[in-house]
This record gives C-alpha cells, structure tokens and sequence, in this order.
C-alpha cells in the first residue's frame, strides 16, 4: 500500500516520540525530522531509523520538499515560530498538523470532531495540548448528557517529560486549552491548570477533569457516557484509564484519570507525550487516507500578498 | 517607627543595624487560613491597618494568586482584580504585591493586576523549576515592577540546587529570589545553609528572601536564621493568618526584631493590636500547629493541602493525616489539591469505605 510522506519539525521529546508512532503507520511514512541542533538526540535517533535530518530548521528542508514528495508535515516545536512554519510549508502544498499551542488551524480532538474535520479540507489542524487531548473528550462526554456550564481541568506532568518549548509556552498552553474546552469540549466556560512535577520516580501523567453540570447530573448516564469515551480513546491511547470517579458533588461531577504511555521515546509516566502524539498520528492518518483515495487534494496556498 | 524594646540583649546577635523589609501575607496566604471568604472590606480593613503601622510591602490575591479562582483552589468572594484595586485605593506607603504561578495565572491577569495598582509580584514555582518563570518575571521587569522568584517547597531541593535555580530567576531578571518553605518543613540550620550558599553565588544587589510556615513552630526561629544568613525580605502575616499552622506571625517576629535591634521600619505594638482585635476574632479556627498541621510540617506537605485533606478525610472517612502523609510519600506539590480526593477514594475504597470501583 501506498503511504503518505511525511516530515517531522523538531527533534524534541513530542517530535521523536512521534517519530515511532508514525514508523508504525500502515499509511504514513516518515522521510524527514528536522531539528535545529546537531547534536540532539531527537535527530540521532531519526538519522539511526534512516530518516534524513537537517538542524538548520524547516529552511533546511523546504528544498527538499517536492523532490521528496512531503505532502503532511507535524510541527512540535513551538507557539512562537509556528505559524512561520506552517505559511512556508502550506505554499508548497504540504497539510500542517501543529502540535504546538499556535492554534491557527482548526482544533481536533479525534473522537470527538476528527470525522467533521476531514469532510472539510484544511490545510492545517491544531491538537491543542496534551492536557486538552487527555481531558476535552471527557467534558463532551459529560457535556453529551446535560450541559455544562463550568469545566475544569488540571495535568499534573512529569518534570522529566516537559520540554523546554512547553516550559516556554505555559501561558500558551493555558489560553489554548481553556479555549479548546470551550470550543471543542462543549462547555460554557473552560479553564485549564498545568502542574509539572518534580518527583523521582516520575509520576504517571494524571488528568482532572471537574465539571458543573445544569440542574441536577443524571449520575448514571454520565457515568455510561463517560465509560465510553473512556473506551474511545482506548484504542489508540491503551493506557487511558480511569482512577476515581466519576463522582458527584452536587452539580459537580469529578474524573479522576491517568494516561500511561507506551514507552516509545520516554518511559511509561511520559503519557501526555503519547496521547498528544497518537492523537495527531490518527489525525493525519485519517488525512492521509483521504488523500490516498483521492478525496481530498492539497492545493499550494498562495503566498499573502 | 521601631518600638523601643525595654531590656537589653544580654549579648549581642551581631545582627543589630541590619535593615529587614517585612512583606504581609495576611491578604494573600491568608486566604487559605479564611477558605478564600475574606470580605473585600475586611482587606480593606486589614490593609489600612498594616500601612499605618509601617509595613512596607503587603501580598493582596486569592490564595493561589492570579488565576486562582476555580474549582481546584476555592473561588474568592471577590475577583484578583476587585482585591487589588480596593486595597490600593487606602494604601499610601505599602506596596501592592501578588502572588503568580505559571501554569495557574498568565501575563494577562499580571497587566490586569498591575493596572489595579500592584507594584510587586513573586513569580513562583516549584523549588526545581524555575525554568518555567522566565516569561513572566520577565514581563513584571518590562511592567516595571519589583520581581521575586519564589522557589515553592524549598525543603525537596539541596542548597546547591536552590542556588542553581535561584541563578536561573536572577538571570531572567529577578531582583529577589525566596527560599519558600511552603511546607513548614525545613529546620533552622537548613535555611541558614541554603541562604548562606545563595548569598555567596547571587549579585550583591540581588535580594533573598524567606517565606516560613509556622508547621513545626520555626517560623520566627527560620525567618531569624534567614536574615542572619544575608536574607533581607521575610513573609509573616498577622497572628500568622496563612495556611497549615500559619505564617510566621508578623506582631511576633517584629517584637523579636526590635530586641535584636533589627530594623524592619514598622510599629511592633500597632501590629500586636491589628492580629489581636482585627484578625484573631476573624479567623475560623485557631491558627496553630494542631495534629493535622504539625503533619505537614513532619512529612513535608503543601500547608494550603490542610483544609482540603480535612474535608476529604471527613466525606470519605479516612483520617485526615492519613491522607496528608500519604500525599508526602506520593510527593505531591502545590498546586496538586485535586490528589487530595483522588487520595482520599483511592485509601477509602482500600479499606473497604468506598464500594463503587473505577
């Protein structure tokens, strides 16, 4: 079967995690990563899988976009320099997934909105935040019950996982998340917390996911509802699970998760790599099989004049 | 302003003439001591009182800081912003200051607070990651604000790596750097190793500070040791108004300084009256290092996890330093108050309390 090239900006933990998962891929194929420091070991272990590398930035791979026949590229670098990489790599006809908290595509949370998303033919989606993706399917989930007026939700984070783009990019990926609850998720109001946590051995990544619901929640629809999607996401993040809950405070409803990942670049308690980085695996292998099928066509976006 | 004291020190500490800023946390850690229910008249109340009695700087937000109104930390009476401009509107010498933590408050609620007239922030985060603050201590300099870094639960972190991660905040622009005991954990030697060690690597013009909880009834004793080592700004609070078993208490730690004849500015006596007739009568429950206090302080919890792991033990059934100690071991940070139910389940449904599984 034919599969779909692909390229890798940054050579960070999110982008050589990625890395393994799109090397598993029945239809995606990654040809490039690049980094912007030699000596990473992001761009190490890209050059040991046979990818080609460059570390003089996505400049250092544009010429070698056509040639190559790049066609969806994933930027995990940061807020502050994606959109420059997306506006270079969409003039050459080349779909952006953007796993940093630029958002200046749509958001895409898989279970909930990948399948409207695909209808449609953007040229660049966001994935919002790992916290986002481990918890937004989790207040639709509620929000498909009863509707919810106020959600909230905290990512407690292994320090040894967060790199130093999310370490520069807190206040982005606040806004982003906050606004993804909303947007995505459903809820009136969102607001998101990040904790980084410093404990050795690393904790597990762990999701809270509060939600006041209108009127009085139906206890048990929630809980079904909630169970499902738990069962979504599932299959194509394992170690999804939950812990406590859901439990009821009055119009408050509490879920307790943890995300364990599957070990591909960093160890197990590193799940906020994993749910980030399957998630935008899935996204753009529903893209690539679009494009595979002839369904959809990228179009090189003419440069803003 | 110093009051007299009327005996003499026997021998002389060799700290006499030192100049100490004293910053209130009353209207900032004070609300964890209040479960965030301070009236903004009550703030108004308090502050008018600190800023005639010569305090100079004085922490007015929601117990978490910006951005801390939520399910996870309480919601307030009033919002940051409501606090802040009431409170500058009666001050007249103190500066305003306010508590941010990257990842819970953002740069917009900093201009917001600034524009109600803070003046002052700490910038905290955890004792090992002070790489997440550079955005934000940055932007309180660019404000042209009085920026200090805040390096949370100082107890987890060696000397050696305070002093690396106090590196770290002066070279984003930090003019002050804490060692912030937010556990009430570290004994007095402790500090004094950590201070001295910062001392001797920051700029000179660089300030410490120290922020004590009163867990294991050290909070004066530290806040000494602390300027004794080359500290020059300490947090207190009245009648030690903060959470766990309180900040050091402010009245007591500037009657202690005016024995040693160091200068804090401030009138002893007007803040003995303001803890005693304002603040005391105000307070829910007697501040002090009762079981569940003198917990965190011995196993080194987060102080603000009291009241939570309270109420959890209460609805689930299992002994609230149970749960505190079990958070210790699972080394859980500020900021984590949603472990403390998650905890609490997790304990109750081991020994039986808690039927429906997960």
């Amino acid at each position: 079967m034919n599969k779909i090239k692909c390229a890798l900006i940054g050579s960070g933990n999110i982008g050589t995690d990625l890395m393994f998962k799109l090397l598993r891929s029945d239809v995606l194929e990654p040809v490039w990563m690049v980094g912007i420091d030699p000596n990473s070991d992001g761009l190490k272990r890209a050059r040991d899988k046979g990818l080609k590398v460059t570390h003089e930035g996505v400049d250092g791979l544009l010429p070698h976009v056509e040639e190559d026949g790049i066609q969806i590229a994933f930027d995990a670098t940061s807020a502050y320099v994606h959109a420059e990489n997306s506006r270079k790599l969409n003039e050459l006809g080349v779909f952006m997934v953007d796993l940093t908290p630029a958002a200046i595509g749509p958001l895409c949370v898989p279970p909930e909105n990948l399948g409207d998303l695909a209808k449609a033919t953007p040229m660049n989606v966001n994935m919002i935040s790992c916290a986002g993706q481990a918890t937004i399917p989790i207040v639709s989930a509620v929000g498909a019950v009863q509707t919810v007026e106020y959600a909230e939700i905290i990512a407690s984070l292994s320090s040894k996982s967060i790199g130093p783009g999310t370490r520069a990019n807190l206040d982005e990926f606040t806004f982003t998340t906050s606004n993804a609850i909303e947007k995505v998720g459903g809820a009136k109001k969102g607001k998101a917390l990040a904790i980084i946590n410093p404990a050795d051995p690393p904790m597990i990544m762990r999701n809270t996911i509060y939600c006041e619901v209108e009127g009085e929640p139906d206890e048990a629809a929630i809980t079904r509802s909630v169970k499902e999607m738990i069962a979504q996401v599932q299959k194509y993040v394992p170690g999804y699970k939950l812990v406590n809950g859901p439990d009821f405070d009055g119009n408050r409803v509490a879920v307790f998760m943890e995300v364990a990942g599957l070990g591909d670049y960093l160890p197990t308690y590193a799940g906020n790599l994993d749910i980030m980085t399957a998630a935008a695996a899935r996204t753009a292998e529903m893209f690539a099989e679009r494009i595979l099928d002839g369904s959809m066509e990228l179009k090189k976006l003419e440069p803003a004049q | 302003m110093t009051s007299e004291s009327v005996i003499q020190q026997k021998v002389k500490s060799g700290l006499e003439g030192r100049k100490v800023k004293l910053h209130d946390m009353s209207l900032r850690d004070g609300m964890h001591a209040k479960r965030e229910q301070i009236p903004v008249e009550m703030m108004v109340k308090i502050a008018k009182g600190l800023d005639a009695a010569g305090v100079p700087y004085m922490q007015v937000t929601h117990g978490a800081g910006l951005g801390g109104n939520s399910i996870q930390h309480g919601r307030a009476l009033a919002s940051n912003a409501e606090y802040i401009s009431a409170v500058a509107e009666v001050v007249k010498q103190a500066t305003i200051s306010v508590l941010l933590i990257p990842g819970l408050g953002t740069m917009k609620e900093l201009e917001e607070a600034y524009q109600c007239g803070a003046r002052s922030v700490h910038v905290a985060t955890h004792c090992t990651e002070a790489d997440t603050s550079p955005q934000h201590i940055a932007f309180a300099r660019k404000l042209g604000m009085d920026a200090s870094g805040f390096l949370m639960m100082s107890h987890l972190n060696s000397a050696e790596g305070l002093t690396e991660q106090a590196l770290l905040m002066e070279s984003y622009g930090a003019n002050t750097v804490y060692v912030t005991d937010s556990a009430g954990a570290m004994l007095t030697h402790e500090v004094t190793h950590a201070i001295s060690m910062m001392r001797d690597a920051l700029k000179p013009e660089t300030e410490i500070g120290f922020h004590g909880h009163h867990n294991l009834g050290l909070g004066i004793a530290n806040s000494i040791a602390a300027i004794g080592a080359g500290a020059t700004r300490i947090d207190a609070s009245l009648a030690g108004l903060g959470a766990g078993a309180g900040n050091a208490p402010i009245e007591v730690l500037a009657a202690v300084c005016d024995r040693m004849e160091i200068e804090t500015g401030s009138d002893t006596f007007a803040l003995m009256d303001l803890a005693e007739d304002v603040v005391v009568p105000f307070m829910d429950h007697v501040v002090r290092a009762d079981r569940e206090a003198l917990t965190l302080g011995f196993a080194g919890v987060y102080s603000t996890f009291l009241l939570p792991a309270k109420r959890a033990g209460e609805r689930f059934g299992i002994p609230a330093r149970d749960i505190l100690v079990e958070l210790g071991r699972k080394k859980m940070i500020g900021g984590q108050e949603d472990m403390i139910q998650d905890t609490a389940m997790t304990m109750a449904r081991e020994r039986g309390l808690l039927k429906e599984s997960a």
